[in-house]
């Protein structure tokens, strides 16, 4: 089964590197982007065919060690 | 006062931490991997030295903050033992849930390796007593993640509890502008724990203990540790 988790920085988290992308698309004439926030996709491949137990291990995944919880969210698609 | 450092793979600063303890301590600190699953006995003090554990994957300190010593610091923190971390200790650290927050890419996007003056907050912790409350120390600093961020409550949190250990300023000891090298949020450099028996600081004061190298500034926190145990 393959899962695809996606961690991005919450609302309000100041991001220096997607301001500095932001600003390197604008400098590239790029027009009309309004802002840029950087984030990480894990592609994970499980064993096992339930789906909801797969969530569940991966969701335990995130809290401990794929986000950092203070900084950022996750979500989960399989 | 019995000392041990933890080795990551990618740790780089091991080397001076040990010669900083050693001139201190009179002793050499025991060196420990990071898959070891408990301390020496009768071990006072964990240190955590600075580098790039794990290759900063991930986020800085992330891996080696789940790896098996740190279940053992953990449970040592939580006895009252004594922990410093330094730099990419610190970050290890705050990931190990020990200390509260994150240190995020500083705010220039840029790595900072210079000469940095700090004020000490306190001076009645056991990482402290042989500086002087509002002393300025001129040390090293060398990070490019080092801009300490965390909500609103715990900042209020760390403020009203005196657990700010260092602040970043200019030599005249003025803060924030220009003297505060990586946008960390009230111009924090280190932080304690609730019990502060727990210090993690970005700068690096195991490199400021020779004249030979720059000045000894950062003895004062190496003879406080010696004689808090």
């Amino acid at each position: 089964m393959k899962a695809r988790v996606i961690v991005t920085l919450k609302n309000g988290v100041l991001d220096p590197q997607g301001k500095a992308i932001e600003g390197a698309l604008h400098s590239l004439g790029f027009e009309g982007v309004a802002s840029v926030r950087q984030g990480k996709v894990f592609d994970v491949e499980l064993e096992g065919a339930d789906k909801d137990a797969a969530k569940a291990r991966l969701s335990a995944a995130c809290e401990k060690l794929l986000a950092n919880t203070v900084i950022e969210n996750y979500s989960i698609d399989i | 006062m019995k000392a041990a450092v933890v080795v990551f793979p990618g740790s780089n600063r091991e080397g001076d931490m040990a010669r900083a303890l050693t001139q201190a301590i009179g002793r050499a600190p025991q060196m420990l991997w990071h898959g070891d699953h408990e301390l020496p006995a009768g071990t006072d003090l964990v240190v955590l030295p600075g580098g790039f554990s794990y290759g900063d994957y991930l986020r800085c300190g992330a891996i080696a903050g789940r790896s098996a010593i740190m279940n053992a610091v953990r449970s040592h923190a939580a006895r009252g033992g004594l922990v410093l971390g330094v730099c990419n200790g610190f970050q290890i650290l705050c990931e190990s849930g020990l200390l509260p927050g994150v240190l995020m890419r500083n705010a220039n996007l840029r790595f900072v390796c210079k000469m940095q003056h700090l004020r000490v907050e306190r001076n009645d912790t056991a990482f402290t007593r042989h500086y002087a409350k509002g002393q300025l120390i001129k040390v090293a600093i060398a990070h490019g993640e080092g801009n300490y961020e965390a909500d609103d409550a715990t900042i209020e949190r760390l403020e009203g509890g005196g657990l700010v250990a260092f602040r970043y300023c200019d030599e005249a000891g003025a803060l924030g502008g220009d003297a505060n090298p990586n946008g960390s949020r009230n111009d924090i450099a280190g932080i304690y724990s609730d019990k502060k028996n727990v210090l993690g600081l970005m700068p690096h004061p195991e490199n400021l203990i020779d004249p030979l190298v720059g000045g000894i500034d950062g003895r004062g926190l190496f003879e406080s540790l010696a004689h808090a145990a």
